[in-house]
């Protein structure tokens, strides 16, 4: 693709000029290039791995390119800490919060930055006085006084911005901003970043999903290995050319599945009740069935319960009431391991959390939980040449990119890491599988393979139960589909339902989208 | 540790990855793959650095030298220089010189691997056991009361008195573990104040009837019998079989941590314990075992002072300080078991060759303390080490907190 915008060096502007950064054995950035204009956002779009991380902790100053420069308004700047990058009017909004969670709203925006009377007493009134200024100029509506623990995600995330806007910055970065939010929370972001634009800000807005840079960018700028391999314009491509350029070859979006043949009913949930770590009843009676050769999706927002009924379901949580049936079996009580033993296989939602171990290899990681078995071990004796060789074979047979077995998997992609998930958890005669998640943030090429792979496993006859957050996710593989709004089951749809309805289920009802 | 745990996420997925490049499964495990050199860098650099403090101490409180540098630099620079000559000297003789050093050395590394030990196994497993000191002087006790008590066969009675301080560690430590599992309660406090609990539970044992010495008032025990004391080796002085316990218990460690299903949770729960829960593993367990587990060790160490060293009695806080080094030795060996050995066997060195230095040199023992706290004060702030050597840091180890979480 062409260059399609052109910039005078008078023009006020943030670029990164020809950023050649290379780690040990790695070319991490490769003669990249990004401008970014006052009152433009730029989207810069790419997959895991594609440099992004590292181009944007140059700019904030946390690495120092190998070779090329960032320039404000055409002079060269250099920056060794984030504070010389915040100096220069480079304000980050990372994806996540780095926010004081019992402090108030305007004490979290003065935060490294106190605004003092004599003798170093804290003013506090100007603190407000700032916050409420910031917030009503851009249209935040954030009260200043609200504790930040108490208040939703989205407007957290409005908080760091008003903290980057307080030190007076001109270039804002996004990173991955929607991804944490609701839809409706997504449609006020979009509404801030405009009015951001409208005052002169320059934006650049990184992201993995197109359909979000489609809309709100004026420029899309994508990077693949290292390198800005195109720069276009809203207007010039759509979702599948985006999704070409990223990958580097054409990428089937859909899910390729022949119709569901359901057969006996492998997970049955009864009247489940569980309470959170706070003790807020979040599942509230969710009762349903998966069968053997289905896909059922659980759809809603994030936060209604989903993540709990999980836990519940593959022994993480103690259930407060009901009953959870395996082939008629009574689980209700069973431990992650008992689970495990009747052939569940769960793909849980944080990878790094609680799917892998990061300080270990590859090898250990795929023998995570099936180490106590024959023939990894007899007795209390590991046989790492056994543990060695299931996982070269596992490695081969679910494509996972890694120079060995015998690398820690934190060096890995996330796309790759949870191939290795997925790959420990299939690799049994699976009787029912639990994907939380299963592929959030992860590169095109990885989710193609991942769906696949879930499709098959529903086709060798495992019932499948997918939770996930991204709607598009759960319509390309579910055969049926449940939306929980508030802990409860609160619509049924089959597979061929309109995003619109499922919508107007995960926000409770269609009355009180109206009201709200 | 979750969060910073991802140095880079940009290695791309064909390209080989920036860190670790490809090790052998056996290095790997073991630990000691190809960042070898790297992990002893640091500590020998330590170590070097300690030294060079040591004599510029040894120099500026040589009070009989001081007042000539005003008047003949040159003479005090020579004097200074043979001062510090003679310490370390003393310092090398008095540890590997001769076949009396060399034993003396070992014997003073015996307990010291062993408390290390103790302390390595919590560490790789995410717990920070304060309180090897503690489970030294409760294992300690329990030997000793079956070493006086009883007669037996020395091939019995020394294991079996073994035996008794392995459970009596393992009991004291698990207490702390299980308050851990049930309450949450943090182990380095629980521990902490469960050393006070054992030093005054001693001194008290030690004068009940019980364990008191006939015809004493102070707190000072029963003498063991001659058929549970350490046999020592021919023509090595006062080394012990002692040290062999504590190589055994090397060996032991390695295999446990690296070779067996319970060490591949102790290290998976002390990564990350969600993973391990998910994992199916049962993390309180684990808990419980790993503060059992470093306790029988630390037990081990605590019979050492009882049933290898003259008088072979108890005594108030007969264990001294070594579980409160033996953090210090844990740090040093990476928590390593070969590591540990090793470290055990410096700081022995610099115990045995301290007590030269005092002698033929006059420079006091407890420089050799402040040499070991630099060494210390190094190894946990390796980055310090790494500025004064100006050693290379790799881009990867300053990914901060700050630059995880992209999702590019």
């Amino acid at each position: 693709m062409s260059l399609v915008w052109s910039l005078s060096e008078d023009l006020l502007e943030l670029a990164l000029t020809g950023i050649t950064k290379q780690f040990p054995g790695v070319l991490a950035n490769d003669d990249v290039n990004l401008t970014v204009s006052e009152g433009e956002i730029v989207a810069l779009l790419g997959e895991n791995g594609a440099g992004k991380t590292t181009l944007m902790n140059i700019l904030y100053g946390l690495y120092r390119p190998t070779s090329g420069t960032v320039s404000i308004d055409g002079k060269p700047v250099e920056f060794h800490s984030p504070g010389d990058a915040i100096n220069a009017g480079i304000g980050m909004v990372h994806q996540h919060f780095m926010l004081v969670p019992v402090f108030t709203v305007a004490e979290n925006v003065i935060l490294g930055d106190e605004p003092t009377k004599r003798i170093g007493i804290l003013d506090r009134a100007r603190a407000r006085k700032t916050v409420t200024e910031i917030s009503r100029r851009y249209s935040l509506d954030v009260d200043p006084d609200a504790t930040i623990e108490d208040l939703p995600v989205g407007i957290q995330q409005r908080v760091e911005i008003i903290k980057v806007l307080e030190r007076e910055a001109r270039f804002l970065v996004f990173d991955e901003p929607t991804s944490v939010l609701t839809p409706a929370e997504v449609e006020g972001f979009f509404e801030i970043v405009s009015s951001l634009k409208a005052d002169g800000k320059g934006i650049v807005f990184i992201s993995h999903k197109l359909g979000e840079a489609l809309e709100i960018a004026d420029r899309i700028v994508i990077m693949r290995r290292g390198k800005t391999v195109a720069e276009v314009l809203p207007s010039q491509v759509d979702e599948a050319g985006l999704a070409e350029l990223m990958v580097g070859r054409p990428v089937d979006l859909t899910v390729d599945k022949t119709e569901a043949d359901p057969k006996d009913v492998v997970l049955a949930v009864e009247h489940l009740m569980v309470l959170d770590d706070r003790n807020r009843r979040v599942v509230d009676g969710v009762s349903f069935e998966v069968r053997s050769g289905e896909i059922v999706g659980i759809a809603g927002v994030q936060g209604n319960g989903q993540t709990e009924v999980v836990e519940a379901l593959t022994g993480l949580r103690t259930p407060l009431g009901g009953t959870v049936l395996l082939n008629g079996k009574d689980m209700t009580l069973a431990t992650p391991r008992e689970m495990h033993k009747a052939n569940v296989a769960h793909v849980p939602e944080d990878r790094q959390k609680s799917g892998l171990v990061l300080p270990f290899t590859v090898a250990e990681n795929i023998v995570l939980n099936s180490y106590y078995e024959k023939p990894l071990s007899r007795g209390v004796r590991m046989d790492w040449d056994a543990a060695h060789d299931q996982a070269v074979r596992l490695v081969d047979e679910y494509d996972v990119r890694t120079p060995g077995v015998d690398v820690l998997v934190s060096n890995l992609s996330g796309g790759n890491q949870q191939k290795v998930i997925v790959a420990r958890e299939f690799d049994r005669d699976v009787a029912l599988v639990i994907a939380s998640q299963p592929t959030r943030g992860i590169d095109v090429g990885s989710i193609e393979y991942i769906h696949s792979r879930i499709v098959e496993e529903r086709d060798l006859g495992a019932a499948v139960l997918i939770v996930s957050s991204e709607l598009d996710e759960i319509m390309a593989l579910s055969d049926r589909i449940l939306v929980m709004y508030e802990g409860k089951i609160a619509g049924e749809f089959d597979g061929s339902a309109s995003s619109t309805e499922i919508g107007l289920a995960m926000l409770g009802s269609a009355d009180e989208v109206e009201a709200s | 540790m979750s969060d910073g745990e991802q140095p880079l996420d940009e290695s791309g997925q064909v390209e080989p990855p920036p860190v670790a490049g490809p090790q052998s499964t056996l290095g790997r495990i073991v630990g000691i793959g190809s960042s070898l050199r790297q992990a002893l860098v640091v500590p020998a650099l330590a170590v070097l650095t300690a030294l060079i403090v040591g004599a510029v101490i040894i120099a500026v409180t040589d009070l009989d030298t001081l007042p000539l540098w005003g008047t003949d630099p040159g003479e005090a620079f020579r004097l200074t220089m043979s001062g510090i000559g003679k310490a370390y000297k003393a310092l090398f003789v008095g540890s590997v010189g001769s076949r009396r050093a060399i034993s003396e050395t070992l014997f003073a590394a015996t307990p010291l691997i062993l408390a290390g030990l103790a302390v390595a196994v919590g560490f790789q497993a995410g717990l920070f056991n304060i309180g090897v000191n503690g489970q030294m002087h409760i294992g300690g006790m329990a030997a000793l009361w079956v070493g006086f008590s009883l007669t037996l066969p020395a091939f019995i009675h020394i294991p079996l008195a073994i035996a008794a301080a392995i459970m009596a560690g393992a009991i004291w430590a698990g207490i702390a573990g299980f308050l851990k599992a049930r309450t949450g309660a943090h182990e380095v406090i629980t521990t902490i104040m469960l050393n006070f609990v054992a030093l005054f539970l001693v001194d008290y044992l030690l004068k009940t009837s019980v364990f008191q010495a006939t015809g004493r008032n102070d707190p000072i025990s029963e003498k063991v019998n001659a058929t549970a004391q350490f046999p020592t080796l021919p023509t090595f002085d006062r080394l012990n079989i002692g040290f062999f316990f504590s190589l055994l218990a090397v060996a032991f460690v390695w295999w446990l941590m690296y070779r067996s299903t319970i060490g591949f949770e102790f290290r998976a729960v002390g990564f990350n314990p969600h993973g391990g829960r998910y994992a199916g593993m049962n993390v309180a367990w684990v808990y419980v075992g790993v503060m059992a587990v470093s306790g029988a060790l630390a037990g081990i160490a605590g019979a050492n002072p009882i049933l290898g060293l003259e008088p072979y009695r108890g005594t108030s806080g007969f264990a001294g300080t070594i579980g409160f080094d033996a953090i210090a030795l844990a740090l040093l060996g990476r928590s390593h078991p070969i590591g540990v050995l090793f470290a055990g066997i410096l700081f022995g060195a610099l115990r045995a060759g301290g007590r030269e230095m005092q002698g033929a040199a006059g420079v006091p023992l407890d420089l050799v303390l402040v040499l070991q706290a630099f060494i210390i004060v190094m190894i946990a702030a390796p980055r310090l080490v790494r500025a004064i050597y100006r050693i290379k840091t790799p881009d990867q180890d300053v990914s901060t907190t700050i630059s995880t979480g992209w999702g590019g």
